[in-house]
């Protein structure tokens, strides 16, 4: 397999330099790597630019709702646990929309690998504050500045259960594969956290400005406490790489129905009811 | 204690009614009320006799007034009744909401050791009262005050003169589990308030239940049914947040769920439960979701999203009356409109609205193979009339149940399948479907509008073959779904119309009627999308006069025919109080129209 065997043909269309780009390229590269056949690789994408990889992705997918894609991709994990389950979504969709869906899916260790595209903006509607916006971010939306303080969402991932919590760049491809290696190999919930410029919206967050700040971790903290007082480092340097990784059962590892097949799998004949039935007399 | 009471029969030369008895036990949340009245059902049906258990309560779990009404009769009568013949008050609460609809000749039985009721006053109007010690029978034994509610259906059972293994058989099974020692002690109280009965009111109370041959029934509400037919139709992923009155299903299907090898997934909230389920659906396991309106209200957006990625969806819809929480443990129709309509722009949708547990049962089995074969949403829409009432219902033919699986493909055929499509442009509208982990399968469900590979497509040309080959789908499907069911004389003076769970009632409603000579019959509608436009302009033209009967504010079905048909049904009972429907109401309504 090689990268472009991930690729439908259709042509992308992010806007020229987008930050979309580099994850797309890693996700391809990592399934190479990890040498994952198309088929048995599952992607759910959220509503926003990164969205439209639906599209140009070669692998089965679903193109969900805006802010709903991780409980998709937990019910398709639940119904065939041997399938490789990604999730593709943006800042708004996981962190606004559908944060609950976050905490939730963390708590369970659902055994999925959740990249969001987090540009600080959303750039499909065409330019208003996201969740992770900046206090006083002046957007269409926001004229007055955004009032919020923006959400932390490794810390918040970390605190909500998830086993593998991580951040990624976009501009650094070969960073990013090896990272989405490891959150799809790790069993149980993977949030993997990737900055992501948009050109068009957000000028301050491009490329140069985290070229600069951005550095590598050394390794994944065990310890929670110290991961999350990790997470709030972003000012003059910005870390990147696994911030906390945990080994725990991932949710199907805990279901006794799938100790032996997957859902699918179970037959759909000769199913017998008269033993549930003797209850009703 | 009480001087044995003379039998008002002897005196006054009337007959004994058989088995024709309306029970209701009164008392506060917390007391049993549920667990006895079930008790005391199964204990009726073993003995050949049919019932019919209605339950209501407030929204709370301590105190409130909770009663459970069992109508007892030698046939199925699937329907309240509001007079009472024999009221077993757990506390003097009972007595004050409940004791204005004692009928004549009717009986209470009561602990005269915690509250006093002047006899003379009841019997002023032919009541009589049965007082039992219940706590101290209940203390004797050993158990307190948690078994003063099996004293007391000792007690009931003795003075309506059945054979007291009927209920030590059923307090045995359902106490098993818990341990001989619990079995013991709740066969003692029965006992107890069993032979006290028996010795100071022998014969005398006015109404007699008596053994039949009757085939053996489950006694079982309609969420009972909707979970068992969801597994035997091979639902192996329920995923559902609480919500009353459906969460019986829930409680239901997790308590079964490893007998039945299926997930049962109580999730953080309905959106989650609805794309999960949506999630589950696409990787081929057949998935339903329950809920009540407002959780259905959440679930709106994804279940546009079911019908655009054409993932078969069951949706299990337990009404209760809104808007808002509206009445939680009440009953009503009021969604019907909300159900058509729901979600953004048009999708085939197939309604069912069963109206007995039979019907749930069957229904619910038919909703996931009309969901896979034409891959779109499904909903049984129920109410919390039909979901925690207590029916005494024919046993199920199980072999009547064959699972259909739909269009999927194999591995082979997808290998042999040259540029597979899995929105294909059809003739019926159903596409062939992949499973993710099938080679030569991969597409995109999209949400957003697509082409025949699941491509983003917003063509014009592609828009309205894709638009028009989804909704086509429901035009394939009303080929084989039944029309409404026409019961009673096809010749008739009134032909009453309605949905769903007041079945029950208005077939009640058509006996009374005979009974007072007037010639009525009844249009009962269960498949109510894709709507049986011919079949119903077929009997209702030819009606002489109409009458609707909903549970909603509007007359929603009633509208819906008018819309399908052009028909204009005039006359309406309108019922939005959160009761169920009354047999004597529908009855006096269609006596005045006729």
């Amino acid at each position: 397999m090689e990268a472009h065997d991930f690729e439908t043909g259709h042509k992308p269309t992010w806007c020229p330099g987008c930050g979309n780009y580099g994850i797309w390229q890693s996700l391809k590269n990592a399934f190479v790597k990890l040498n994952t056949s198309q088929e048995e690789i599952v992607v759910v994408y959220g509503i926003g630019c990164h969205g439209n990889m639906a599209n140009f992705l070669n692998v089965y997918g679903v193109g969900s709702l805006h802010g709903r894609s991780i409980p998709v991709a937990c019910g398709v994990k639940m119904a065939n646990h041997r399938l490789k389950v990604v999730v593709i979504v943006g800042d708004g969709d996981t962190y606004g929309e559908g944060v609950n869906h976050l905490l939730s899916a963390a708590r369970g260790n659902h055994d999925i690998t959740v990249i969001v595209h987090n540009n600080e903006i959303y750039g499909l509607t065409t330019g208003q504050a996201s969740p992770t916006s900046e206090k006083g971010t002046k957007t269409k939306s926001t004229p007055l500045g955004v009032i919020e303080e923006p959400l932390n969402p490794l810390a918040t991932a970390i605190i909500s259960g998830a086993s593998f919590v991580s951040r990624g760049f976009a501009g650094d491809t070969d960073a990013l594969r090896d990272l989405i290696c490891a959150g799809i190999e790790h069993s149980g919930f993977s949030l993997i956290d990737v900055l992501q410029p948009c050109l068009t919206f957000e000028k301050v967050h491009n490329f140069d400005f985290l070229r600069e700040k951005i550095y590598k971790l050394e390794k994944a903290e065990k310890d929670k406490e110290a991961a999350i007082k990790k997470t709030f480092e972003w000012s003059e340097k910005i870390p990147v790489g696994v911030f906390y990784q945990e080994e725990k059962p991932a949710f199907t590892d805990q279901l006794p129905q799938l100790k032996e097949d997957t859902l699918v799998e179970k037959p759909l004949k000769d199913i017998k009811i008269d033993e549930l039935l003797k209850e009703f007399i | 204690m009480v001087a044995l009471l003379q039998n008002p029969f002897k005196a006054n030369g009337r007959k004994i009614k058989i088995n024709d008895l309306n029970l209701k036990i009164g008392g506060e949340a917390g007391f049993g009320i549920m667990a006895s009245g079930l008790i005391f059902a199964k204990a009726v049906n073993r003995a050949g006799l049919s019932t019919f258990g209605y339950v209501e309560y407030p929204s709370l779990v301590r105190g409130g007034h909770n009663t459970y009404q069992i109508k007892v009769t030698s046939k199925p009568y699937f329907a309240p009744e509001k007079q009472v013949d024999l009221l077993i008050a757990l506390n003097k609460n009972t007595v004050d909401v409940d004791g204005a609809n004692l009928g004549p000749f009717s009986g209470v039985i009561f602990n005269d050791e915690e509250f006093k009721l002047e006899s003379s006053e009841f019997e002023k109007k032919n009541v009589f009262l049965y007082p039992v010690p219940l706590e101290k029978i209940a203390t004797e034994v050993g158990g307190g005050k948690l078994v003063v509610n099996t004293v007391a259906l000792g007690a009931a059972l003795a003075l309506v003169g059945l054979d007291f293994q009927y209920l030590s058989s059923v307090l045995t099974n359902t106490f098993r589990q818990k341990g001989e020692q619990v079995v013991n002690l709740n066969i003692k109280s029965a006992r107890g308030g069993y032979d006290y009965v028996r010795e100071k009111y022998a014969d005398h109370f006015s109404f007699k239940l008596e053994k039949l041959d009757g085939p053996p029934k489950f006694v079982m509400s309609g969420n009972e049914a909707i979970a068992l037919g969801a597994i035997a139709a091979g639902c192996k992923m329920y995923v559902s947040y609480p919500m009353t009155p459906s969460s019986s299903i829930l409680h239901y299907l997790a308590d079964h769920q490893l007998k039945a090898d299926m997930i049962v997934k109580h999730c953080a909230d309905e959106i989650e439960a609805i794309d999960m389920a949506i999630g589950g659906s696409f990787a081929g396991v057949r998935t339903a979701v329950g809920t009540s309106g407002g959780g259905f209200a959440l679930m709106a957006e994804s279940y546009g999203l079911a019908g655009i990625l054409e993932t078969p969806l069951v949706v299990i819809n337990v009404q209760r009356p809104g808007p808002a929480t509206g009445m939680p443990t009440w009953t009503g129709q009021p969604d019907l409109d909300f159900v058509m309509y729901a979600g953004q722009d048009e999708f085939p949708k197939i309604i069912i609205a069963p109206g007995d547990p039979a019907g749930a049962f069957y229904g619910t089995a038919q909703a996931f193979n009309l969901a896979a074969e034409y891959q779109t949403t499904v909903m049984i829409l129920s109410d919390k009339f039909l979901g925690e009432s207590i029916y005494g219902t024919e046993e199920f033919d199980t072999n009547k149940i064959k699972i259909e699986e739909g269009g999927i493909l194999s591995e082979s055929e997808l290998l042999n399948t040259e540029n597979y499509k899995r929105y294909e442009f059809t003739e019926t509208g159903v596409s062939p479907r992949s499973l993710p982990g099938q080679k030569s399968g991969k597409y995109v469900a999209n949400s957003y509008e697509h082409d025949e590979f699941g491509f983003v497509s917003e063509d014009p040309d592609n828009r309205v073959s894709m638009m028009t080959k989804r909704m086509k789908k429901l035009v394939t499907a009303s080929n084989g779904l039944p029309g409404p069911t026409l019961y009673g004389e096809v010749e008739a003076k009134i032909t009453l119309v309605g949905w769903g769970s007041s079945k029950g009632p208005i077939l009640k409603a058509l006996d009374l009627l005979k009974q007072e000579g007037i010639s009525a019959n009844f249009l009962h509608f269960v498949y109510i999308s894709p709507f049986p436009i011919e079949a119903t302009a077929k009997i209702l033209s030819s009606a002489k006069k109409t009458l609707i009967c909903e549970g909603n504010y509007t007359g929603q079905l009633a509208r819906l025919i008018r819309e399908k048909t052009g028909i204009e049904i005039k006359r309406g009972l309108l019922k939005f109080d959160g009761r169920p429907f009354y047999p004597e109401e529908i009855a006096k309504a269609a006596k005045e129209a006729v």
